[in-house]
């Protein structure tokens, strides 16, 4: 159920567990000892991963954010842990001088660094909680497999939820807009004209993450425009022998959809696992330009074709 | 999956490397292989920049532009507000 709400973005940012030392089933002064984030979500998986493992679990405080994300922004880092080793005295409870980290951890965490730090000699884990018995099983060795960052079809499910709650407030405000607009016999907007562009939000915010590898070519922005001009032709043929100024209406959905589905398929390059920053600068560059003028265009046309033809 | 080819900032230098394999174990796309005891860039264009290699190499033989591969965050670093994470 908590999983659940912060897959929705609520009260995602407040889903903690204290930092300190923790232990799962009967540890010793043998037991290993494994280092995480406090995010709940993060901790819990963890947990149930380790039934039937003696082990400890140090928990230093990433402010509630995963193991990824805090590595990457600074908060999981070797001053952190080598504190939370000092607090919670582990030189005391174990008598080994080993800590397994998350490999995800990597990004944040010098592991030469922590060992002059702290005198505790790091080994990366998996990557994934759910391979952490069979690595413990093998004396603390990964397998390529257990190393390797996977983005299939449920890892990209589970984050649309997040995708469409950042893009629900912008929804809500257009049709506000067009509420007050119809209230003042400005423009009359029924909801039915409205659907392409919410059609073009799902395809850009849903169905571009959910169909990624599938879709050709390489650029996100690329993938969500070549989806926004497919709904946008469908929509062409679907309605074109109904519309009584056709083509106005026609070029305005094929300048308007796929650049909405664009940019916001864009977006989902800080969710996605394989993305650089070299890489999203250079596909924004080109795309965020080409996105403002062909939707401006077709804003243009909308209007024209609206009040003056 | 596959990202956009030839623009990753991944950079080793092979005078510097010792061989201890941190790189390979630490990179979360395989990029990194051992050959004859030294580190060899295989994959390049599956690099996303995370930079993990880099800050772990004891050598300072790999660099990188580290960042966070997020088109958010990139606009919103462009209109004056700092670095954002997502």
């Amino acid at each position: 159920m908590g999983s659940w709400k912060v897959r929705w973005g609520i009260n995602r940012m407040e889903y903690k567990v204290p930092p300190g030392l923790y232990g799962v089933g009967e540890p010793g002064e043998d037991s290993p000892v494994l280092i995480t984030a406090n995010y709940k979500m993060t901790f819990d998986r963890l947990r149930k991963e380790l039934s039937g493992v003696d082990a400890w679990v140090l928990i230093i405080n990433t402010r509630g954010v995963n193991v990824w994300c805090s590595a990457g922004k600074g908060t999981f880092s070797a001053a952190e842990i080598a504190r939370m080793i000092a607090v919670t005295n582990l030189s005391w409870v174990v008598s080994h001088r080993t800590l397994v980290l998350p490999q995800l951890s990597a990004v944040g965490v010098a592991a030469h660094k922590l060992l002059k730090m702290s005198g505790f000699r790091v080994i990366y884990g998996p990557v994934r909680a759910c391979d952490l018995p069979d690595f413990l099983e093998a004396g603390m060795k990964a397998s390529p497999q257990m190393r390797r960052v996977n983005f299939g079809f449920a890892d990209r499910l589970v984050l649309i939820p997040m995708e469409l709650v950042r893009v629900i407030k912008f929804v809500a405000a257009a049709y506000l807009v067009l509420f007050i607009l119809n209230f003042l016999k400005i423009w009359s907007v029924s909801f039915v004209a409205t659907l392409p562009y919410l059609g073009a939000v799902i395809t850009g915010c849903v169905l571009t993450p959910a169909l990624l590898p599938w879709i050709p070519g390489r650029s996100f922005a690329w993938k969500g425009w070549l989806l926004g001009l497919i709904w946008a032709i469908a929509l062409i043929l679907y309605s074109s022998p109904s519309i009584p100024s056709g083509w106005n209406r026609a070029l305005v959905y094929l300048l308007i959809l796929p650049a909405l589905s664009s940019c916001l398929a864009v977006n989902f390059t800080g969710a996605s696992t394989f993305t650089s920053l070299s890489g999203v600068r250079r596909e924004l560059k080109v795309a965020l330009p080409a996105a403002i003028i062909s939707a401006g265009l077709g804003v243009i046309l909308l209007v024209l074709t609206q009040f003056a033809l | 999956m596959k990202y956009l080819k030839n623009v990753v900032t991944l950079e080793l230098d092979e005078e510097k490397c010792a061989g201890c394999g941190i790189c390979a174990e630490v990179c979360p796309h395989q990029v990194f292989k051992l050959i004859n005891g030294k580190a060899a860039i295989g994959d390049r264009d599956s690099c996303m920049e995370c930079g993990a290699c880099a800050i772990n190499c004891p050598f300072s033989a790999v660099s990188v532009a580290a960042g966070v591969g997020c088109a958010y965050a990139v606009i919103k670093g462009k209109f004056g507000k700092g670095e954002v994470c997502c």
